[in-house]
C-alpha cells in the first residue's frame, strides 16, 4: 500500500488552491491509502480552531492524519490548545520519519 | 536509521522564502537521524551555498556586523556539509546551467556541479524524494 504525505505550506486565506490538497487527500483516503497532511509555515494558520472556512475539518472527518509543525506554530504564536480537534502538534523529526518510510510518496504544496 | 537516503530538490533563492528554512531544517533533522541526504539545487537555490554572501550591519538599528550576527545560508549549508561529510553523507549538487546563468560559480567547498540527470539518478537510488518548488 502506498503512503501519501502532503506537506502544505500555504496559507488557505491567501491561496485558494489549498482545496487541491484537501480534495486529493480525501480521495486517496477513500481508496484505502494511508494519508498524512503535514501543515508547515503559513499552512498552520488553517489549523486554528477559530479559522473560519478552514478546509481541515473535512479532512479530519475523512480520517486523514493531520499534523502541524511546532516551529511554525510557535513562530505564529499559535498555542496547541487553539488547534482544531483532530490536529496533532508535531515536529520536523516526525516529518523526516514519515518521509523515509518505504512506499511513501511526498508532495509539497 | 541505517541505509536510508532522502533526496531533496530545491528551487528557491536564499532570503526569499520560508521554504529555504524548512529545507535546511529537514536536511539537518535527517542527518541527525543518520539518514543520507542528496540535494539537487536548481534555479535560484544554487545561490544558497554562494561563497560571496556576507553578513551586514543594520544601519537602521545602528548595530555592527558582530552585533547583528546575520546568518547566511552559505554558513548553514557549510555546517550541514560538515555534519554530512561521511556517515551520514550529504551530497549537494548545484545545477551547472543555473549557476552559469546567475554567475554563482563561487560556491563553498563541498558543493558539486551537475545537471538534471544527477537528480534523476539520486531519486532512483533514494528511499524518498521531495521536490520543494517555488510558487
Amino acid at each position: 500500500m502506498t503512503n501519501y504525505l502532503f506537506i502544505e505550506c500555504r496559507d488557505p486565506f491567501e491561496s485558494t488552491d489549498v482545496g487541491f490538497v484537501a480534495e486529493t487527500a480525501a480521495a486517496l483516503k477513500q481508496r484505502d491509502s494511508e494519508v498524512t497532511v503535514f501543515l508547515i509555515q503559513n499552512g498552520v494558520l488553517a489549523a486554528r480552531r477559530n479559522a473560519l472556512g478552514s478546509h481541515l475539518p473535512q479532512l479530519v472527518r475523512a480520517g486523514v492524519r493531520l499534523l502541524a509543525d511546532d516551529f511554525s506554530l510557535q513562530e505564529r504564536g499559535i498555542q496547541s490548545a487553539e488547534l482544531l480537534p483532530g490536529i496533532q502538534q508535531s515536529n520536523i523529526d516526525a516529518l523526516v520519519d514519515i518521509l523515509v518510510r518505504e512506499d511513501t510518496k511526498a508532495i509539497w504544496h | 536509521m541505517p541505509n536510508k537516503t532522502l533526496t531533496l530538490a530545491l528551487m528557491d533563492p536564499p532570503y526569499e522564502s520560508a521554504n529555504s528554512t524548512t529545507a535546511l531544517r529537514i536536511i539537518s533533522a535527517a542527518l541527525r537521524k543518520g539518514i543520507n541526504v542528496n540535494v539537487f539545487a536548481y534555479e535560484g537555490a544554487v545561490n544558497l551555498p554562494f561563497k560571496d554572501q556576507a553578513p551586514h550591519p543594520n544601519p537602521v538599528k545602528g548595530t555592527t556586523v558582530e552585533e547583528e550576527d546575520h546568518p547566511t545560508t552559505r554558513n548553514f549549508v557549510a555546517s550541514l556539509l560538515e555534519i554530512g561529510k561521511g556517515d551520514p553523507l550529504l551530497t549537494w549538487v548545484n545545477c551547472g546551467l543555473c549557476v552559469d546563468e546567475r554567475g554563482a560559480g563561487n560556491s563553498i567547498e563541498g558543493v558539486k556541479r551537475g545537471g538534471p540527470g544527477d537528480f534523476l539518478k539520486m531519486a532512483q537510488e533514494s528511499t524518498s524524494t521531495l521536490v520543494i518548488p517555488t510558487r
